[in-house]
């Protein structure tokens, strides 16, 4: 609690108090005391809780502010303690000093909830690294991050935070990238590997070379993310900011009718003044807005600092909106549902064993650094490949070398046909890679972009949560996307697709009727058009990769397909969360005024009324605060 | 010239709303959001009249909810 939390709870306690002891003395020995002692003996305890509201209503008259919550809230315990001088009305000092400690107790407990809300949000986005450790003249200083230059050498400890996006010069070490990515599983680095910032170093030291200054680090970035996220609001927040100003106005003026309407036409205007004012008082208590004004944004703020605790950054809460409605969902296939590296994924030897024919095509394409070459090196394992000698490159078809004293060529149908060797095409997806030693044929490798494994369960998590059509699109070959979409399970695929195309393909599926959105997901590669022109435009494993931060409208961090339905599970359930708040206030206010204005309450209007006003702002800021846990 | 401040005691969400509306009305603002939930005043203003705009938005602030203090560094 803040100072003024404390003092206010002390106020209110002392007020109670206070008016404990006023209504023991009215009723003991001054129960036919004059109206106006009777009264005195309760101003105390109504000035003690109420002075600030007082005050402020005030001054706001001052400066022509009225519909002023404070102001309202003067109006109406002023008028509940002038209503016992009306002619037919009952005292009921004890009933309005209630309401003014209610009233308080209320805005007490909704300032606290606020503040715990704040401060568990902001412990949500507790990556900003304090200080970085960096290396001068062979000694480590400890500085702020944003003082360390790119190009500088940082030394990280482990248990710190990584402070600036680098590359590693030594060491080797597991990071913890839970806070960026939500995913608990630590990734391996060692030299030459980049790491970004906000990741937690676990296991070994490392010495890193500065790459961007902490403006443009990843944490840095993540960050001014967060902090504009205010600026898209959602439908419902608009909603309810048009709703508020009018709210109040229409409240008052609905007091105002209630407390003369029925009066002038009852024929006897003073006899039934006293009660109809009363009931309109209460109406001034529910005017303010205040559970769904706060409740409303605190929900998406939840949801947004929900989603990115499971590594999901959503910008704003117009898109939470939108990912929430999703009915279409469209992927790019390379780097999306399929790795994006090319990994060797069949072989076909022709008299030699796989492992020979593997080595030989590695062996003589070890000097390169060819993406196919690389996928030849990594099946060939760890072991130690031959040198290969006179290696000549024939542009368009492949490579020549010795490997151990034997000439081998690696390479596609012409080069095989160039050496002489008896090849015979291999229907497959992907690039097919042919070998041939000394002029004789010896098999075939077939080298390809692999599904990612979560690809074919996030196609039908999203089914299960109601996104009618997946959509697949690519600018592969026909052959390759079938044999992707058949594994993934989309339930459309486009081919041979021009990054333009891809835009006129989503144009098309927008243009055809549809009550949801249309979400696109993409590696942030080459892809920032259809991003733009999508509904929601979703990046995919864009740690560190600034054109998808900036580009996309939700970001996945880590590159797991299945995080798209999780986040929209999230998107939803914060949405029935905030749909929940929206009536529980508007149908508790409107039963307690309606109710008040027939009189059905009794000595419980008053009361009542404080409930639909601050409790239920307390209510709906506790329901909020249930959008920062995850939907599984 | 566009910075943002942090604020105390910002305790009621429609107030934030106030403010904003208020600050929009100042001379030389180019921008303005008040966010309730971080506590931060972000403010666009023409460089020349930047601190004089800052001050009276601060006023502005204080007017709307007395408790209410931007942090100017």
């Amino acid at each position: 609690m803040t100072k003024r939390q404390k003092r206010n709870l002390c106020r209110i306690i002392g007020g109670a108090v206070l008016l404990l002891s006023a209504f023991l003395l009215e009723h003991v020995w001054l129960a036919d005391a004059r109206l106006v002692l009777r009264m005195l003996l309760y101003l105390p305890a109504y000035f003690l809780v109420g002075y600030d509201v007082l005050w402020e209503a005030f001054s706001n008259i001052l400066r022509g502010q009225v519909f002023d919550e404070n102001f309202l809230m003067a109006i109406a315990t002023v008028g509940a303690l002038a209503v016992a001088f009306l002619p037919g009305a009952e005292a009921e000092f004890a009933e309005a000093v209630f309401v003014m400690i209610f009233y308080q107790t209320g805005e007490l407990f909704q300032s606290v909830a606020v503040g715990k809300s704040r401060r568990s949000i902001s412990a949500l986005m507790d990556i900003r690294p304090e200080t970085a450790r960096v290396e001068r003249a062979g000694e480590e200083a400890e500085v702020s991050p944003e003082e360390v230059a790119v190009g500088q050498v940082i030394v990280i400890r482990p248990g710190e935070k990584i402070p600036l996006d680098g590359c590693v010069l030594s060491g080797r070490s597991d990071l913890n990238t839970l806070a960026l990515t939500g995913e608990a599983a630590p990734r391996a680095v060692e030299v030459g590997d980049t790491v970004v910032s906000g990741c937690t170093n676990l296991t070994g030291a490392l010495r890193v070379r500065v790459e961007k200054p902490f403006s443009e680090s990843t944490v840095s970035r993540i960050l001014q993310l967060m902090e504009n996220m205010g600026t898209r609001k959602s439908r419902s927040e608009q909603f309810i900011t048009r709703f508020a100003k009018y709210y109040t106005p229409f409240v008052v003026i609905a007091a105002l009718l209630v407390a003369f309407l029925p009066p002038l036409f009852s024929g006897n205007f003073g006899g039934s003044f006293a009660m109809w004012l009363s009931r309109a008082l209460t109406f001034l208590v529910i005017s303010c807005p205040c559970a769904l004004v706060i409740s409303v944004p605190l929900s998406f703020f939840g949801g947004i600092g929900g989603a990115s605790r499971m590594g999901v950054l959503i910008k704003g809460s117009q898109d939470l909106e939108a990912l929430s409605k999703t009915e279409i969902a469209v992927f790019d296939k390379t780097g999306t549902l399929t790795c994006g590296s090319f990994t060797v994924t069949d072989v076909f030897p022709v008299g030699v064993s796989r492992e020979e024919l593997v080595m030989l095509a590695a062996a003589a394409e070890s000097e390169s650094n060819h993406p196919i070459a690389k996928a030849l090196h990594a099946a060939a394992g760890e072991r130690s490949l031959p040198k290969p000698e006179r290696v000549t490159e024939v542009a368009g078809r492949g490579i020549r070398a010795h490997v151990l004293g034997e000439e081998v060529a690696v390479g596609n149908l012409a080069l095989m046909q160039e050496v002489g060797a008896d090849a015979v095409s291999i229907p497959a997806s992907g690039t097919v890679v042919f070998v041939a030693r000394n002029g004789t044929y010896q098999g075939a490798v077939v080298i390809s972009d692999t599904v990612k494994p979560g690809a074919a369960a996030a196609v039908r998590d999203l089914a299960a949560c109601g996104v009618s059509r997946t959509v697949m699109l690519t600018g592969d070959r026909r052959e390759t996307a079938r044999q992707v979409a058949e594994q993934v399970g989309v339930t459309e695929w486009h081919a041979e697709l021009l990054p333009i195309d891809k835009v006129h393909e989503v144009e098309v599926l927008l243009a055809a009727p549809h009550k949801g959105t249309l979400v696109f997901v993409g590696d942030g590669i080459n892809d920032a058009p259809v991003l733009a022109r999508a509904d929601v435009g979703v990046a995919m494993g864009a740690l560190g990769s600034d054109v998808a931060i900036e580009a996309a409208d939700v970001v996945l961090m880590d590159d797991d397909p299945r995080k798209l339905a999780r986040a929209i599970r999230h998107a939803r359930r914060t949405l029935s969360i905030v749909r929940q708040n929206i009536v529980l206030a508007l149908s508790v206010k409107g039963a307690v005024m309606l109710c008040a204005a027939l009189g059905i309450l009794g000595r419980w209007q008053m009361p009542l009324a404080i409930f639909a006003d601050v409790g239920v702002a307390v209510i709906a800021i506790l329901n909020a605060m249930r959008t920062l846990r995850q939907a599984k | 010239m566009k910075k943002t401040f942090e604020m105390e005691e910002l305790d009621c969400a429609h107030c934030a709303a106030r403010m904003e509306e208020g600050i929009r009305k100042l001379d030389g603002v180019i921008d303005v959001s008040v966010n309730f939930l971080t506590q931060k005043l972000t403010l666009e203003a023409e460089d020349a009249v930047f601190e004089k705009v800052l001050k009276q938005a601060a006023k502005v602030c204080r007017k709307v909810d007395s408790h209410c203090n931007v942090i100017i560094k």
